[in-house]
């Protein structure tokens, strides 16, 4: 092999169970790597919103008949959880990227990292419970 | 103490998939897990594999996943496990017998960053002197043992190829050697797409690393000495 470049590894039933996704199951989850599952999981929904949303908005050029006619999809109450489960990953991303930027940028932010983990927990909560609960009431009402 | 062992079992030759084994030792508390297996080799089945050699942490031979984490099997007691033990063979590399994998693709990566001295300055008449401070700096990553502990616990390393924690902490130990020359090639190498910037700061690797090695602040370190060096 050359200087410079990586191997690609062989696949087969020799590397099943061990290379791929299926791996993620193999290995007991410290902090670090549910925080950076979580952050994946979240910006993935959250972009699937987004995609979402740019259909919506992208309606909008059928005439303002069509687009008010579809926003009965986002009155459904299907829709609204899904919505408070939005704003739950927003709050969790938006907070676990802060983390990441410290830990990018900070020269001794290694040193907590855990405790920046549990940190992103309580500026998510401190955020979602509110703002959960007024989407809750809205809803029930 | 009497402990159960649920070790992975595969043989190439007459397995198409691993399967798991269980077995019951009568071991200490302040017995390692290494004890454990040599147990179940000596006296019960001699057909289990698995690597070791110095049996004292230093060589790195025996990383395993311990209890669904990556440990040297020499140096994790008994008694902080508790009385069921599962032991399987590192994630991430093809298994070429039971707890045995092939690191090649590892030693691979690691030579990919040049991990050795290099200076074309005429030799000096004696040894080339560093201070205490110079030195510091490649304290940590000095400690490696190439046991794949810390790649091999990174999930990135699990799906992608990419030069994975070890080798950039090889190649940030001479990175940041006051005697080495090399310092622009080894960047050029650890800023490619498949260098440094593949971690995503998941901190498996240091949790894993028997040496206690600050693996992520080394990538990290990497990282921020091209951002502010390299632009």
């Amino acid at each position: 092999m050359t200087t410079g470049t990586v191997p690609t590894q062989e696949r087969g039933p020799a590397t099943a169970g061990t290379r791929g996704i299926a791996a993620y199951r193999g290995y007991r989850p410290p902090v670090g790597m549910l925080s950076w599952a979580l952050h994946r999981i979240t910006g993935l929904g959250v972009l699937l919103f987004l995609l979402l949303h740019i259909v919506d908005i992208f309606l909008v050029g059928y005439g303002p008949e069509t687009f008010n006619e579809l926003l009965f999809i986002y009155r459904h109450p299907v829709f609204r959880i899904g919505e408070i489960i939005l704003v739950a990953g927003l709050y969790y991303h938006a907070a676990n990227g802060v983390r990441i930027i410290l830990i990018d940028f900070w020269e001794k932010a290694y040193r907590f990292e855990r405790q920046l983990f549990y940190g992103v927990i309580a500026v998510f909560l401190a955020g979602f419970l509110p703002t959960a609960f007024f989407m809750i009431r809205a809803m029930v009402r | 103490m009497q402990v159960t062992l649920r070790i992975q079992r595969f043989n190439p030759e007459t397995d198409t998939k691993p399967h798991y084994r269980e077995y019951t030792v009568e071991v200490e508390p302040t017995d390692r897990v290494l004890d454990a297996l040599n147990q179940v080799k000596w006296y019960q089945d001699g057909s289990l594999t698995y690597r070791r050699s110095c049996a004292h942490g230093i060589c790195g031979s025996d990383a395993m996943r311990i209890n669904g984490r990556n440990r040297l099997a020499c140096k994790v007691l008994i008694k902080d496990l508790g009385p069921k033990i599962t032991i399987e063979p590192l994630l991430g590399f093809k298994v070429i017998k039971d707890l045995v994998v092939d690191l090649e693709p590892f030693f691979a990566q690691y030579r990919a960053v040049m991990p050795y001295l290099i200076n074309d300055e005429p030799p000096p008449t004696r040894e080339r002197r560093q201070t205490p401070e110079e030195r510091e700096l490649i304290e940590d990553t000095s400690k490696c043992i190439l046991c794949a502990c810390c790649t091999s616990a990174c999930p990135i390393f699990w799906t992608t190829e990419w030069l994975g924690p070890a080798a950039i902490v090889n190649g940030h130990r001479f990175l940041f050697d006051s005697r080495d020359r090399a310092t622009e090639e080894r960047l050029a190498i650890l800023n490619q797409r498949f260098g440094v910037w593949r971690c995503r700061t998941i901190f498996n690797c240091t949790e894993a690393c028997p040496r206690g090695i600050q693996v992520t602040h080394a990538i990290e370190q990497v990282k921020r000495r091209i951002l502010f060096e390299q632009s």
